[in-house]
């Protein structure tokens, strides 16, 4: 078989081709090392700060769609087929400012400016999707831009205001949509891509059964999704993660769908790709999902991404689990379909066999007797790791108890039941007792660790507390807020 | 006859960031955009995986067998002296020879064709040590008999024992306080050229030019005079860039000279983090004494201090905790001690408010703590504690507090912000939520404004009048966001009477302005401002004196106005004036100078004048806490903040907002966690939570007070703005105390200590509900 051995894709107005692309090469440092694009910055190399902000316009099944990414974690080869846009294609001719820019500059939203030009690709996304924000959605859509001088008022108020200074649809992006779209055909083929040195391949399969065929021929492969994690790997822990296969680009397990009373999602879909269907069929998950990271890593960031590197802090496996969700592994033509919670086997490890991928998740829809709840604690109410995560899932018939499915992130070494706290619960009244009994069966559930992000007396407490907060929640009693409202 | 015409930029007008466009296209230049000359090499740091230990060597064998790594830099290749510390208490070399004192602790460099290449290869030195006992925290290494690293403070007025053993009431107290990573977006970096003979050019990221050149002299072993050091702007200092630059520098200059290639070296963000300083924690141990009606009668404390392995800035850092001991209020009788204690820790440095936020919060704790013991409003227990007329108007330190204006501005703050009602509402509230909890806080602050190391209270500037009639301005302040050379040349302009577009603002470097002092202390316009007056002054002296020989006139008829010179009935552009001043061979160029009047200090008595003035300001925060889970909000912040007469009202309200966003993280969520093997596990954005844009206030309304005016002779009657209203965040970690002793039915002032994450809020709650 031939293999191209370059990466193509679009930089601004610019076709662009690399040969040897190591697996390990950032799109950070490709823009400011190889390109002298210096005005996007790197602030953390981690995904936290927003500096590196560009945007990258792929085909997807709706079409060309732009997305805010972090490029110092995006790997160079995932860009292969896509349309970069970085700061320096903002401006207009003779260096006139662009609408985001110049409402930045009139409200004063800059002060030492080395931000700048991240939050500027944040809300030049967010204007090209929402161009009349309200303040809350500028807040989620900045959740992964940090700015340390300003406080962010003049920022937010530069935001709501941009629609004054111009529309998108005078913009460059959608004027030149259609072109750009026919550029972008033009760079796919079905052609299986591997680039770079021996030691750090990067291989980028033509379609899902390459993929699968890919795995065989390399199944100690690190797989690359979203780049989130595996990024961190490279930037923080400098490690070699050749041979990498990347994955970010198949359509195909970016399907999220309705089976009957289950909702697929396929493992290449990330966060935001998730959004519309969860907020129709599991609504009490939009506000947790809204707080899983910032917008660039929700847009990158993929569940089955979430699931397959077993973290027991990852925001999904506990909703999911409670859920009662299931995911199903290929290798090669076979598939087997297991339970999440029994994917999760000790810390690092996963039930995952070489060249196996995870291809899809299946979460049962909840019935019109079930109450589902997911809380997630952090320090920092956004982009911030979880200090505990909690999915709870029961059925109330007649005011009696039954499938309960409580699982936490952040309590054990996995996401893990609280099998105990679910005895306890399971066959009882709709009482606060009942609760109690749970709240103190949690303490032979879990021995939680104590490190950076909470004690083990915090998160023992809380995690009783929010089994307190679900019952005041959903009990027709409490007629006061008990949580906090997100606005 | 009225002037219809103005200029663009004049002072006391909003004028947007001089930079504000390149910010937004990324067109503007920080240290690490430069372009590299040919053959530049990269350099990183090896550092240390043990707290503390004697060195015994290090094998660089693998390192060296990396393809691509030049060299290795230690610390036998230093040709001056093997010391940074910007006190010259030779405590902190550049790469330790024998002893390493801290986890992270940069002990090598590896000089490598690139960045990437040289972090790696920095991972392959093998490290041999013998491990020694440590000591991390302050009350550790007390414990352990650790040695002060720098001379403690005391300060003390009036009979402490007697007035503590006769008042009334007495309340004992100790508050831990955390530090604060700065988390300046843009990471230190340097990158030096090397030049002929013994020169070198350090561009870096840096508050202070001059100490990063004196410093690079020191390690080169050459004089000043051949290096210069240069700064366009910095993402963000806040203090992180006013001696840690100076590892950076030294190791780019020594590599760059040693290779005679250009050398840049940018640490990682983790790496960022853990190898340079940050804020001082803090414990504080505190005894008020106190009569009935809530007044003081009597204040002891002890601020012992986490300084980590050397001095640094600790010295004067420590004596500011205790400068703002009081904050606004009257001690009667007053002793306070510092403890600057050596750890087995990275070494702290300036951090905005250098001290003087960790002396704040103890004064706003004691003032709680009073109003919990005596069933009032802390509102009220501090206007009966603020500094007053002759006889209550002594500061701890002997300085008379001549300039207070807190009363008014309290006052009409209280008035906006509907403090007592809200206070009445938020009370009844409390009553029927069963989970959610409110808090409201009105506190003030004083800060002082000078550095109280005299000498550096001085500043310099170049200006150049071209023969076209534009300007070149230079002086030695450093821009790292806060507008300082906007500011600096609305002076200029105001005082030309020229448009701002013709003032050209350029680096900062140590070749045109020497022996400049750090941009700090919130001190960069009043010194910088002052300096370029003052060189404005001279050469519009020249060419006054040029006007009244040419054409026959008094100085008072010669008249600079809008782009014009009125002399006599004659009136010329600017740019025509300066031509003909330039034929007649006027100087068009100064080099301006100043220094604050007034000020001195006997650190020996602790007493004397050590600021010129004070900025004063007040917050009120209303917050809503989970009484489950700890986690909160905060509702609504109303500020009224003093900047006396304010050179540019928006670019000052910035400064505030940005101020009080950055003291509420200091209090909240921004938490330092090191492991027992002294690892700093809180290191990164990932792990180290600054408030983001959902974290502000839901409501905020910031406003100057508009009717100050500074008393003393400053800068245009301006105040100095970029520390003082850090310490506005501290209402909001007193409203989380309220509505964390609302559980307890405010019975007592809970313990809490900073930063109140939510889990101390939570503990905070469950300790007064006695379910832990």
């Amino acid at each position: 078989m031939t293999y191209r051995r370059d990466i193509r894709f679009i930089l601004n107005g610019t076709d662009v081709s690399v040969a040897d692309v190591a697996a390990s090469q950032t799109l950070l440092d490709f823009l400011r090392l190889e390109r002298r694009l210096t005005g996007t910055k790197e602030g953390c190399a981690e995904g936290d700060c927003g500096a590196c902000t560009v945007l990258v316009g792929r085909l997807g099944s709706a079409g060309l769609v732009y997305e805010p990414v972090n490029a110092c974690i995006r790997f160079l080869a995932s860009v292969n087929g896509c349309h970069v846009v970085t700061v320096e294609h903002l401006s207009g001719p003779n260096g006139r400012l662009h609408p985001v820019q110049e409402a930045m500059v009139d409200h004063h939203g800059s002060q030492c400016g080395f931000c700048t030009p991240g939050f500027v690709m944040s809300l030049y996304a967010l204007w090209m999707q929402t161009p009349e924000p309200t303040v809350g959605e500028v807040e989620t859509a900045l959740q992964g831009n940090l700015c340390r001088c300003t406080g962010y008022e003049p920022i937010i108020k530069a935001a709501v205001a941009v629609s004054r200074y111009g529309t998108p649809a005078s913009d460059c992006l959608t004027t030149e949509r259609d072109t750009m779209t026919a550029r972008l055909k033009s760079l796919q083929d079905t052609q299986r891509i591997v680039s770079g040195p021996e030691d750090n391949l990067s291989i980028i399969p033509a379609d899902v059964d390459d993929l699968a065929d890919c795995l065989l021929t390399y199944p100690d492969a690190t797989i690359v999704a979203g780049a989130t994690d595996v990024g961190l790997w490279v930037t923080k822990f400098l490690r070699n993660i050749g041979p990498a296969i990347f994955t970010g680009h198949l359509n195909e397990l970016k399907t999220v769908k309705r089976q009957d009373s289950l909702l697929k999602i396929g493992a290449g879909a990330s966060y935001t790709d998730c959004q519309s269907l969860l907020s129709k069929h599991l609504p009490h998950l939009v506000p947790y999902w809204d707080r899983i990271a910032g917008w660039q890593v929700r847009n990158m960031g993929t569940v089955g991404g979430n699931i397959a590197n077993g973290s027991p802090i990852g925001d999904t496996p506990p909703v999911l689990i409670a859920l009662g969700a299931e995911i199903t592994l290929r290798r090669g033509d076979t598939r087997r379909t297991l339970p999440l919670q029994d994917y999760f086997i000790d810390y690092g490890k996963q039930d995952r066999a070489p060249g196996e991928f995870v291809e899809s998740i299946q979460v049962p829809l909840p019935g019109p007797n079930d109450l589902d709840a997911a809380y997630k604690i952090s320090k920092r109410r956004d982009e911030d790791i979880s200090s505990v995560a909690v999915g709870i899932h029961m059925s109330v018939t007649d005011g009696v108890i039954s499938n309960t499915r409580i699982a936490f992130g952040g309590m054990a070494a996995t996401p893990k039941r609280a099998t105990a706290a679910e005895a306890a619960l399971n066959g009882q009244r709709w009482t606060r007792d009942s609760f109690e009994a749970a709240a103190d069966a949690l303490a032979e559930d879990f021995s939680p660790l104590t490190d950076w992000r909470a004690s083990s007396e915090y998160r023992m407490l809380s995690a009783q507390n929010l089994l307190r907060r679900f019952f005041l929640e959903q009990d027709a009693q409490t007629d006061a807020p008990v949580q906090l409202a997100i606005a | 006859m009225k002037d219809t015409v103005s200029i663009t930029g004049a002072a006391h007008t909003d004028r947007i960031h001089d930079s504000a466009s390149k910010h937004v296209t990324g067109a503007a230049d920080y240290t690490d955009d430069i372009a590299m000359p040919e053959g530049a090499l990269h350099a990183y740091l090896g550092v240390s995986d043990v707290a503390h230990a004697k060195l015994r060597g290090i094998d660089y064998t693998n390192v060296l067998a990396t393809p691509g790594v030049v060299g290795v830099l230690t610390a036998d290749d230093v040709p001056g002296v093997n010391d940074i510390s910007p006190t010259g208490l030779n405590d902190e070399p550049v790469f330790p020879t024998d002893l390493i004192q801290f986890h992270g602790q940069p002990l090598f460099a590896v000089i490598a064709e690139t960045r990437e290449i040289a972090r790696h290869a920095a991972e392959k030195a093998k490290i041999d040590c013998e491990v020694l006992p440590h000591a991390l925290d302050p009350i550790a290494a007390l414990n352990a008999g650790y040695p002060h690293v720098t001379a403690p403070l005391k300060l003390e007025r009036g009979d402490v024992d007697p007035a503590l053993d006769a008042a009334p009431n007495r309340v004992k107290g100790r508050m831990a306080v955390g530090g604060q990573d700065h988390m300046y977006l843009e990471g230190h970096i340097a990158f030096a050229i090397p030049g002929e003979d013994d020169d070198v050019i350090v561009n870096c990221s840096t508050q202070h030019p001059s100490e990063a050149q004196h410093m690079v002299a020191h390690v080169l072993g050459v004089p000043s005079n051949a290096v210069v050091v240069n700064v366009r702007r910095m993402g963000g200092g806040f203090g992180g860039k006013e001696s840690q630059m100076n590892l950076f520098c030294a190791v780019a200059a020594i590599a760059a000279k040693k290779w005679n290639r250009a050398v840049k070296i940018r640490p990682d963000r983790d790496q960022d983090m853990t190898a340079t300083g940050k804020r001082h924690d803090f414990v504080i141990d505190y005894d008020v004494a106190f009569d009935d009606a809530g007044r003081i009668q009597a204040v002891d404390g002890s601020f012992v201090a986490r300084c980590g392995f050397s001095a640094d800035l600790s010295g004067p850092v420590t004596d500011r905790a205790l400068f703002h001991a009081d904050n606004a209020y009257f001690y009667p009788n007053v002793r306070l001690n510092s403890h600057p204690m050596k750890t087995n820790t990275v070494s702290n440095t300036a951090f905005r408010g250098f001290g003087g936020p960790q002396g704040v919060i103890v004064a706003e704790r004691m003032i709680e703590e009073i109003a919990y013991a005596t069933g009032q409003d802390p509102l009220d227990v501090r206007k009966a504690n603020f500094y007053g007329c002759e006889g209550r108007n002594l500061t701890p330190y002997h300085q008379e507090v001549e300039d207070n204006i807190l009363d008014r501005l309290i006052g009409e703050l209280e008035e906006t912000s509907a403090y007592r009602q809200r206070r009445a509402d938020i009370i009844a509230f409390n009553k029927t939520s069963p989970v959610l909890k409110k808090g409201i806080a009105l506190t003030p602050v004083k800060f002082g404004i000078s550095f109280t190391a005299t000498w550096y209270n001085q500043a310099g500037a170049l200006v150049h009048v071209y023969n076209d009639g534009s300007i070149h301005l230079n002086h030695g302040g450093t821009e790292m966001g806060q507008g300082l050379n906007t500011k600096v040349a609305q002076v200029v302009a105001e005082a030309f009477q020229v448009d701002f577009e013709r003032i050209k603002i350029t680096k900062t470097t140590t070749e045109k302005v020497p022996n400049t002092s750090a941009t700090a202390a919130s001190s960069g316009t009043d010194l910088n401002g002052m300096a370029a007056l003052n060189a404005v002054e001279q050469i519009k002296e020249r060419l006054t004196a040029f006007a009244c020989e040419t054409w026959n006139v008094a100085p008072e008829e010669v008249r600079f106005h809008a782009n014009q010179v009125h002399i006599g009935k004659d009136t010329l552009s600017f740019d025509a004036f300066i031509k003909q001043a330039y034929l007649a061979r006027v100087q068009l160029s100064a080099a301006g100078f100043y220094k604050t009047p007034k000020i001195h200090w006997d650190r020996a008595k602790g007493q004397g004048r050590p600021f010129y003035y004070y900025a004063y300001g007040a917050a009120c925060s209303e917050v809503t806490i989970d009484t489950l889970t700890g986690e909160y909000r905060v509702e609504r912040t109303d500020i009224l903040h003093d900047v006396g007469r304010s050179l540019n009202p928006v670019l000052d309200k910035g400064q505030v907002e940005g101020a009080f966003i950055q003291g509420m993280g200091w209090l909240t969520t921004e938490e330092l966690w090191w492991d027992d093997a002294g690892r700093l596990r809180t290191h990164a954005p990932s792990t180290y939570k600054i408030p983001l844009a959902s974290d502000r206030p839901r409501v905020f309304n910031v406003n100057l007070a508009d009717w100050s005016e500074n008393r003393e002779l400053t800068i245009k009657r301006s105040k100095a703005v970029g520390e003082p209203p850090f310490m506005l965040g501290i209402s909001v970690f007193e409203a989380l105390s309220m509505a964390v002793a609302s559980v307890a039915d405010y019975s007592e002032c809970p313990r809490l200590d900073a930063p109140a994450t939510p889990e101390r809020v939570l503990m905070a709650v469950a300790r007064l509900q006695g379910t832990v």
